[in-house]
């Protein structure tokens, strides 16, 4: 069964011209200006596309405008599980989709931004699948489908496919920090993951060898990465799920959103801070290896305060191995790369072109970008 | 430019449609689509090609002209085996095949192409009954190809490196599977033993870094291997494959290479329902249990069955098509192009139409007939055969007691319209005899070499007092 | 009603052929026969004796194979039927198939193959007996080293994969021979590039590079300069690339190449539209291939037999497979491959019914004719994307206003986020039209493709037609998409539930398999 979760203030902010709708203070300051809330009419969008699939079909929800509203407007049968305080707050969000969880919901999908998805991450990590309706102005989680209409399409297929669900695939949940965002500097750390359902290529010929599943992409390229790794040299693993795929490669494990330092198979300092890195980086030679985080293609960023600029500097030439399974350079749709550490020196040095391994024999070139101006943002 | 060229073959050229379709998309002239390419990189001459013909007419007669100077199997009588044989094509095959709908369709989807579906699932089911095997793949190029994917997927399998070769061999087959796996794999020769493989010499090379014991069977000489199930044994019991390469013409009478533990069959389905075309029509397959760890291996396509929404519907679709998800190795898993569909097709309407009973009748032919063969050529004074082991359809015979190469025999027979064989070396000759060679198809090759090595006079053929007068 | 006929509709209403046809098996009824074979000679048996019974234990068959038992009509009527249910490109406006090139194969060249005086050939026949073919080979060896501008020709391999196969076994020879197989052990390619080039590398055991687009989707040039090193055995592209654009810089990418000591291989499946126009040998390139079943008319089988040419420099023309071809003043020979060849990629000279319906095509054709079917190809290629771009909710991803070769990659991006429908729906349902596409190589960079290639062999009507097929999925898309999502609805069978294909335990891929995993063994 769908269980659906609508943050009735999500989107306020932006067509207002304020970056996110977070914080009671930017809400009110919204409303005042004439923002209406857009969530719930995304929310309808999605699921009339559900409703014309299976009328009449039961969604579990929170009350009122936290979705049952909705769901009785789109002529679907509403199963109340949870009640929010009003006015909502992300505590009202988990406490929710904990709720829809525990009620069977087998797919939760959310009307939000990052911010309410990293309320459904807190509260179902990858225990149930999750799909965003976009509705939010940031949504540098790649959690969302790309338009309402589309969110509806995967939850009728979802439905049909049989009580089997469709594929799901661990996609990151972003933190992107309100202030900075406000100052025009933007850089997302890894909040958490997700489970997110995907429409699998089922149809058309396979005239070319089939495509690798997206676990064995990824593990793929973490084999690639580990047999690159030279011996006596330091590797700072940075954070994401194909930096832990590297670890298991290597039979270690590694902590999900830190820093650990590996030096011959070992793990030598686990959730190093800038300083402990500095320090490791002084007792021989050493290389930062790094993932792609999330759909806007961050390598590293200022909001990333352990591998930061200093310990980008003190690594030397060619400091950063980046590892990624192909389809998370396709799924940034041409856009390159992006450095941001703060260090415009640093920047230029890393910007240009990357090697990126993606397989233990195969490697793409793609470009990395560095912000030209100080101040200015790269949201999209 | 281009002159206004209006050809059957490309309806646009029509001068009005021409126009009205530039003036639909705004350009001038057709030049304007090329802009990308560099005007040095513009050919500015016409290609030097013969003049067209363009009438059909004048096509078909040139070409006709130029294939009646072929002088076919038809017109000579042909023992010419080694890799292309010549069975015996059912019309009905030819008809299938030549339908519109299968000769033009490529790749669509289980919907519009169900038909197509269809026909290669049952293809590969009626293989996988010839086999005894419950997986068969879409066919590959051919029978080389087949074995050096098979071998290749031994490889990856088992991460090891040596191959031990146990049977003879084509030539040609061994070069290209040779330099397919050449980067990945070691192949090791053990020689054969009377055209068969040494088991005990076998037994004692195996070790923990064999990934496969390859064993061809019927051999490039036509010899069966008569102990799979002892190789088999041994290979297991070192952790290794058992792949063998065959022909599938023979097991309407002969045991399955999978009932004697054999991991991965391979081969080529020329045998099955298509003509010689000159060498120029081959398929391969290949063949292995419902093992998901070789299944993931196969760089194939696999069609298999689907329910639809339909009760009673057959649906098709691709296998496994997100294969990687419990792939052991995710890169090296070679290709998957355009190969041989429409010869797996026939493959299928032949095994249909020759059923368990055809089949079974035709491998006694050849048996026989191959029996039949060696007994009569052997009993020419000085000609031996080339082993003792039980032969299908090729055999070889050794000519060094009539004092004849095997380049002269093939010389001077073919003066007399006979092709007997194919030269293996300086004294021996691959014979090959078909449900196309009859009784005295094989008796007059025999005769004729038997005059041969006669008038060769050869000491071996003389009577003992002919010889002495000579020394005399 | 009576006469008059009103006029048809726009759209036609269409239906595929639906017969229900179980599988052969079923068919089976005991002690039909489908052929018969000739009985073993009364003098024969008295000779050999019972052969089958003196076989050794091992190898004689215990039980007969479950083959099933059909009389000769039944089973020409079973795959008539089963034909009837494909849509062959001689029954469509198979202009979907992009890259395929599912140009017209001129059913004369059918007549022209299906004599004995080719079909009955054996290829270690007497050269003498073999003149016609033989001749054939050669001279189409020798048109298309014309059409590339290369030396020498190999007709060898059996389809475009097998093509690039042989390109890269014989650029590690020259590297070998040259002493550099250890060194160069990087090869690089496109995204855009057929992805059996960078698998035919790895398969030959190199590490693959490959390079991204620059913003406009023109090959990076930039991006190859930082690839190549010393360690570079070859470049392996596409040009122009499925998306329909030719690399103005192809030139310089071969330079940059050779620059390092790296050979070029040119993957030219796509030359439809170039042929004529711009040669391999003239960017530069050391070894190229085609697709016979592709540029040069030869029928695509449901899957094959292709065939593939490969052309290279004389440089290269060592490394060849064999055996060769010869012409010894007027007469034509067979050569074995030289010392230096990568040796026989394939039994004997190649597909040669494919070869001989390609010379024919050729022939039919000459300069004149190769140059109208690129040109064609590119206008109907052009004039169909103007048709398919005036459908809301379709592009053209890259080169933005720019013309296009012969192919374009299409995207629904903007009618699935505004429908949620699928490219891959609106394919399925487009064969309830007697139509169809096919989306794209994997990976999908262009994101819900269609890549549509008209060739020149499809009328301005027909294009019309097609065009109109896809607008009017893409108007359900928008006003009945349940339509579009529970398609097909006039096709042979019904929506196809595909679960089963990944599950081990569920698959089956023989009627064998099937009825022992579901019916214990027996016939279902």
């Amino acid at each position: 069964m769908l269980g659906l979760i609508v943050n009735p203030v999500a989107g306020v902010g932006g067509p207002a011209g304020l970056a996110g709708s977070d914080g009671d203070a930017v809400q009110r300051r919204a409303t005042e200006r004439g923002a209406t809330p857009r969530a719930a009419d995304r929310a309808l969008a999605a699921l009339a596309v559900v409703a014309d699939a299976r009328p009449g079909a039961s969604v579990l929800t929170a009350a009122g405008p936290m979705g049952e509203d909705v769901v009785r407007r789109a002529g679907l049968d509403p199963i109340v599980v949870s009640r929010p305080v009003t006015p909502t707050s992300p505590a009202d969000t988990v406490a929710a989709a904990r709720a829809l969880a525990d009620a069977g919901a087998s797919l939760v999908l959310f009307t939000g931004g990052d911010g309410t998805a990293r309320d459904i991450a807190t509260a179902l990590a990858t225990d149930v699948p999750a799909l965003g309706i976009p509705a939010g102005v940031k949504m540098y989680s790649p959690v969302f489908a790309v338009s309402p209409r589309a969110a509806g399409g995967l939850a009728a297929a979802w439905l049909a496919a049989d009580g089997r669900g469709l594929p799901v695939h661990e996609r990151e949940v972003l933190d992107v920090d309100e202030e900075a965002l406000r100052r025009a500097r933007v850089e997302p750390r890894l909040f958490g993951v997700l489970a997110v359902p995907t429409r699998p290529g089922r149809t058309q010929a396979r005239k070319a060898a089939t495509p690798a599943g997206e676990q064995a992409a990824v593990a793929g390229a973490a084999r690639g990465a580990a047999s690159a790794m030279r011996p006596g040299v330091r590797y700072l693993l940075g954070p994401g799920g194909t930096m832990t795929e590297v670890a298991r490669e290597l039979g270690i494990s590694k902590t999900p959103l830190g820093v650990d330092v590996v030096l011959d198979g070992r793990v030598v300092q686990a959730g190093a801070s800038e300083a402990d890195l500095l320090e490791q980086l002084a007792a021989g030679p050493a290389k930062a290896m790094v993932s792609v985080i999330g759909g806007q293609g961050f390598l590293l960023g200022r909001g990333n305060q352990q591998l930061s600029a200093r310990v980008i500097r003190a690594l030397g030439d060619d400091p950063v191995m980046v590892v990624a399974p192909e389809q998370k350079l396709i799924d940034l749709g041409g856009r390159p790369l992006l450095v941001d550490t703060g260090d415009a020196e640093v920047d230029v040095g890393l910007a240009g072109y990357v090697r990126v391994i993606t397989g233990s024999a195969t490697t793409s070139i793609y470009p990395v970008h560095a912000p030209e101006h100080e101040g200015e943002g790269h949201a999209p | 430019m281009t002159d206004p060229f209006v050809h059957p073959y490309i309806p646009n050229t029509a001068p009005e449609t021409r126009a009205a379709m530039l003036a639909a998309v705004g350009a001038a002239s057709v030049d304007e689509f090329y802009a990308d390419v560099p005007a040095d990189l513009r050919l500015d001459r016409p290609l030097d090609l013969p003049e067209p013909l363009v009438a059909e007419q004048d096509l078909a007669r040139h070409v006709e002209d130029l294939l009646a100077k072929n002088i076919s199997t038809r017109q000579r009588l042909s023992f010419l085996g080694a890799g292309t044989y010549h069975h015996y094509v059912p019309a009905v095959v030819d008809e299938v095949i030549g339908r519109s709908e299968f000769l033009t369709a490529y790749a669509g989807e289980p919907y519009e192409d169900h038909g197509r579906f269809q026909a290669l699932f049952q293809y590969q089911s009626l293989m996988a009954e010839l086999l005894e095997m419950d997986v068969v793949n879409v066919p590959t190029y051919d029978g080389y190809q087949a074995t050096a994917t098979a071998l290749s997927m031994a490889g990856r399998m088992s991460g090891r490196r040596r191959i031990l070769v146990a049977s003879d061999v084509l030539p040609a087959k061994l070069s290209k599977v040779h330099d397919f796996v050449r980067v990945h794999l070691d192949l090791e020769f053990v020689p054969t033993i009377d055209g068969v493989a040494d088991v005990a010499g076998l037994a004692s090379r195996l070790g923990d870094d064999v990934a496969a014991v390859w064993v061809e069977t019927p051999s490039c000489t036509g010899a069966l291997e008569a102990r799979l199930g002892e190789i088999a044994v041994a290979a297991h019991a070192a952790g290794a494959l058992l792949v063998v390469g065959t022909d599938p013409i023979g097991y309407g009478v002969l045991t399955p290479p999978a009932v004697h533990g054999a991991d991965i069959v391979c081969g080529d389905i020329q045998s099955l329902g298509l003509h010689q075309w000159y060498g120029g029509a081959h398929g391969g397959f290949i063949a292995v249990h419902d093992d998901p760890r070789f299944i993931m291996e196969m760089p194939s396509r696999l069609f298999g069955l689907a329910a639809t929404d339909v009760p009673g519907e057959y649906g098709f679709g691709d296998v496994a098509y997100d294969r990687t998800s419990f792939a052991l190795r995710e890169e090296g898993k070679e290709w998957v192009g355009t190969a041989a569909a429409l010869w797996g097709i026939a493959a299928g309407v032949y095994l249909a139409l020759m059923g368990p009973q055809g089949m079974r009748e035709l491998g006694e032919l050849l048996l026989a007939r191959t029996r039949y063969a060696q007994q009569r050529l052997a009993a020419i004074p000085g000609v031996e055969l080339g082993d003792g082991a039980t032969h299908l359809r090729e055999f070889t015979v050794d000519l060094t007691g009539t004092g004849l190469g095997s380049a002269d025999v093939v010389e001077a027979l073919r003066a007399h319209g006979i092709e007997p064989g194919v030269p293996v070396d300086e004294h021996r000759l691959l014979v090959c005899v078909t449900e196309m060679t009859n009784q005295a198809d094989i008796d007059r090759l025999a005769a004729e070499l038997d005059a041969l090595v006669q008038a060769q006079g050869h000491p071996a053929s003389a009577p003992i007092h002919a010889l002495q007068e000579q020394n005399a | 009603m009576s006469l008059p006929i009103a006029p048809k509709p726009g759209i036609r209403r269409f239906h595929q052929a639906r017969w229900d046809e179980p599988l052969v098996f079923e068919l089976s009824t005991p002690g039909e026969r489908g052929v018969a074979v000739p009985p073993v000679e009364r003098d024969v048996r008295t000779e050999v004796g019972d052969v089958v019974g003196a076989l050794p234990d091992g190898l004689r068959r215990a039980t007969p194979p479950a083959l099933p038992e059909l009389g000769q009509m039944r089973v020409l009527k079973h795959y008539l039927r089963l034909s009837q249910e494909t849509l062959g490109a001689d029954l469509n406006v198979d202009v979907g198939q992009g890259t395929c090139t599912m140009k017209y194969a001129p059913k004369v060249n059918e007549r022209l193959v299906s004599t004995p005086d080719l079909t009955a050939m054996h290829p270690l026949q007497d050269a003498d007996d073999a003149q016609g073919v033989l001749e054939i080979v050669w001279r189409t060896e020798r048109m298309l080293a014309e059409i590339s501008g290369m030396d020498e020709v190999s007709l060898h391999t059996q389809g475009g994969s097998a093509a690039i196969w042989a390109n890269i076994a014989m650029i590690r020879a020259y590297h070998e021979a040259n002493g550099e197989g250890d060194v160069r052990r990087e090869v690089i390619t496109t995204i855009f590039s057929h992805p059996s080039n960078a698998a035919a590398a790895k398969a030959a055991g190199y590490d693959v590079i490959t390079l991204h687009p620059d913003a406009d989707g023109y090959p990076d040039l930039a991006a190859l300069r930082l690839a190549l090193s010393p360690r570079t055995a070859a470049i392996m592209v596409t040009n122009p690339e499925d998306t329909g654009i030719y690399n103005p810089a192809i030139r310089e990418w071969v330079d940059a190449a050779h620059a390092v000591g790296a050979l070029a291989s040119y993957d030219q499946a796509n030359a439809n539209g170039i042929l004529g126009i711009t040669r391999a040998r003239d960017a530069g390139f050391d070894v190229c291939h085609f697709n016979l079943h592709k540029t040069f008319g030869t029928p695509h089988g449901c899957g094959g037999p292709g065939a593939g040419a490969n052309a290279v420099s004389a440089a290269l023309a060592p490394f060849l497979p064999g055996p060769r071809v010869v012409r010894d003043r007027d007469r034509f020979v067979v050569e074995e491959a030289g010392p230096a060849s990568i040796g026989s990629v394939a039994p004997f000279h190649g597909v040669i019914p494919n070869i001989v319906r390609a010379y024919a095509w050729l022939m039919a054709l000459g300069a004149p004719g190769l140059r109208a079917v690129a040109e064609t190809a590119v206008l109907n290629n052009n004039y169909l994307m103007k048709k398919v771009l005036e459908i809301p909710g379709a592009s053209a991803p890259y080169a933005v206003g720019r013309r296009r070769i012969e192919q374009v990659r299409y995207s629904w991006q903007e009618l699935h986020e505004e429908t949620g429908i699928t490219s891959e729906e609106i394919g399925v349902r487009a064969s309830d039209f007697g139509m169809h596409y096919w989306t794209s190589h994997h990976p999908y960079v262009v994101p819900q493709p269609f890549t549509l290639e008209p060739t020149e062999s499809y009328s301005m009507a027909e294009l019309d037609e097609y065009a109109a097929v896809l607008a009017e999925v893409a108007r359900e898309a928008r006003e009945e998409p349940e339509t579009v999502r529970t398609a097909p609805h006039r096709q042979t069978v019904h929506h196809t539930h595909h679960d089963d294909l990944d599950d081990p335990d569920r698959w089956a891929i023989t009627w064998r398999a099937y009825r022992r995993k579901y019916f214990g063994g027996t016939a279902a």
